[in-house]
């Protein structure tokens, strides 16, 4: 298979971006204090459950709501800078190779142009994934260590996310086909930008009970369903007596999204690959 | 350059075997014609030369040819297989024009990724990598990375990368632009190399003396389509200048030489020169035969071979410097 021979040179090659690895270190520098911060949160809990015992006074119970919480935002940055990083990433990746005549020596080979497109997808997305699985396990970890908490649908919250990255490293790689680096970074980073604020509204359109408010979000997650993913992750990450109390907000929601929507997620995210194949089987190097 | 200097492509019948055909290939964009029409066969085991003036076309018919520009019309066969075709890739060799690289690879990783692409196995590659690496003298160098070679080693390792696979055919779009003489040497004698081992190169230059020292037939592209093609032996002798070296000039031979060949200049004096130009050899003994019976002692015929850039210029400012 000549995709992985590509994918491999792809993986490679992001690795020696210097944005990777400021996105890289900024995680670190996230996790650092991410389990400094659950630390606080757990230890004033400690101290305020203490002294509610010293007066006499029950448990509070909402222990868990308000770790779910914390959790909710450590898995939220983590969605953020895997967004971020999968367009930067993969935000040159055809145009850029195309300008600098790197495709010229490869095309001619005995693979074909769809098997490019696809070895590169794959080394983005096996990269992400890596990062994706090792951030989750981060937070995901400190709650447990730190905070003793566990949260629920690891498994699905985390595959969605890296869906989330999909869809983005899709659009992106589409881009690239047509698009001039710059341009197509402007454009991936605007709707990636619309689809966070189409989420937005939608919640405050449940808030306020508006109609039209909730339906500019359906538009969004239509026209980039990268937000409703990550709603549907966080959804599942939290204990249902959080997502009641949390009510709708901006890391979150109370209507998840269906079945259908995943599905038209995943076909979203194919649908441009392929888009993608056919459009640089044309193309004049 | 003398006559010996196309002496190959005499000595050694050209294949019969295309290796290259192509058939009315077109390219437009917008509403410019890139490529008119270019139809030609390269035959197997020959050194073929693409010439033309800048923006004739050139290296958008290079490109066709390997699959990095899609025709608007017209056919193309590699290796007796039709553009984009696999099989045919797996033995096609391709420098292109402007040679980069993923420069971040050492030589031995770019050249092992190439090695890779063409479906050679570890074994294969761990045994070709030097041995290609030797050929383009690029031996010991091969760990360092590409980013920190001279353009004249770039362009070396993308020839070791066009040769990698032992190709059938290899297509070298400007190879020398970025060398120094020595290097357009040891590119010369690798071409000659590779022609004794019976590869077909498609050589797309400028230089034309580089041309003319290696090519057994060329082509002459102008416009976007073909203008002038056969051997370089041919194309070179089509029309002999020749001097005459005389004993004297009597009256009325120069008019009378003139239904022979086409008379240029008459130096008169004790010893007469006269240069003139002859369509074909057979012309030119015909000649000499009229001076001796004419009465004007023959000393000597000096052929002035023409060089292959006055024949480049000559046909391509016959065909005019504007596009259609």
């Amino acid at each position: 298979m000549k995709s992985l021979v590509i994918a491999q040179l792809t993986f490679r090659e992001g690795l020696r971006k210097k944005l990777v690895w400021g996105v890289l270190l900024l995680s670190v520098l996230f996790v650092v204090l991410y389990v400094w911060g659950f630390h606080l949160f757990v230890e004033d809990w400690r101290q305020m459950e203490a002294r509610r015992a010293e007066r006499g006074v029950p448990p509070a119970g909402t222990y868990e709501i308000f770790a779910s919480a914390m959790v909710l935002l450590g898995l939220w940055t983590v969605n953020f800078l895997s967004g971020v990083m999968t367009i930067f990433a993969s935000v040159g990746t055809i145009a850029s190779e195309i300008d600098a005549g790197t495709l010229q020596a490869i095309v001619p080979k005995p693979i074909r142009r769809w098997e490019i497109v696809l070895g590169k997808y794959l080394g983005f997305a096996g990269m992400l994934a890596l990062y994706i699985v090792a951030m989750v396990a981060s937070v995901i970890l400190t709650a447990r260590v730190v905070g003793d908490y566990t949260p629920p649908n690891v498994v699905q919250g985390t595959l969605l996310i890296l869906l989330v990255s999909l869809i983005l490293l899709s659009l992106t790689v589409f881009g690239s086909t047509f698009l001039s680096t710059v341009t197509n970074g402007v454009v991936v980073f605007m709707l990636y930008g619309m689809a966070i604020t189409g989420g937005l509204v939608e919640q405050v359109g449940t808030a306020l009970d508006n109609d039209l408010l909730i339906r500019i979000g359906v538009i969004s997650s239509i026209v980039v369903p990268s937000d409703s993913m990550w709603r549907l992750a966080s959804y599942l990450f939290q204990p249902r007596l959080a997502v009641n109390f949390l009510g709708p907000n901006p890391f979150g929601t109370t209507t998840p999204p269906s079945a259908f929507a995943v599905q038209y997620a995943v076909a979203y995210a194919f649908v441009l690959l392929l888009a993608a194949m056919l459009v640089f089987r044309k193309r004049d190097l | 350059m003398t006559a010996t200097g196309s002496a190959p492509s005499q000595a050694r019948p050209v294949s019969v075997v295309p290796v290259i055909e192509s058939f009315g290939l077109r390219k437009v964009y917008g509403d410019r014609v890139a490529v008119e029409d270019l139809s030609l066969e390269v035959y197997e085991g020959e050194v073929f030369g693409f010439l033309g003036p800048n923006g004739a076309g050139k290296t958008t018919s290079v490109k066709m040819l390997v699959g990095l520009i899609q025709p608007t019309a017209g056919t193309a066969r590699i290796l007796g297989r039709p553009l984009g075709d696999l099989e045919a890739r797996r033995r096609i060799g391709f420098l292109p024009e402007l040679f980069r690289f993923h420069d971040w690879l050492r030589g031995e990783e770019l050249l092992d990724l190439h090695g890779k692409l063409y479906g050679m196995s570890r074994e294969e590659r761990r045994r070709r990598i030097p041995e290609v690496l030797e050929l383009v003298g690029l031996a010991g160098v091969g760990h360092l990375r590409v980013r920190t070679y001279s353009k004249g080693m770039q362009q070396r390792i993308g020839i070791a990368q066009a040769l990698l696979n032992n190709p059938r055919v290899v297509f070298l779009d400007e190879p020398t632009s970025a060398l120094d003489p020595l290097g357009r040497r040891d590119v010369r004698e690798l071409i000659l190399r590779l022609k004794s081992e019976g590869v077909t190169i498609f050589l797309n230059s400028h230089l034309l003396s580089e041309v003319e020292s290696v090519c057994d037939r060329v082509a002459i592209v102008n416009h976007g389509r073909v203008v002038a093609t056969g051997p370089m032996s041919e194309l070179l002798s089509r029309e002999l200048t020749v001097e005459f070296r005389l004993g004297a000039l009597p009256d009325g031979v120069v008019g009378g030489l003139a239904a022979y060949v086409q008379v240029e200049t008459v130096a008169d004096g004790p010893r007469p020169v006269v240069v003139a130009r002859a369509a074909d050899e057979t012309a030119i003994a015909r000649a000499v035969d009229y001076l001796v019976r004419a009465g004007a002692p023959v000393y000597g015929v000096v052929p002035e071979r023409r060089t292959l850039e006055e024949v480049f210029v000559d046909i391509v400012s016959r065909e005019g410097a504007e596009p259609r």
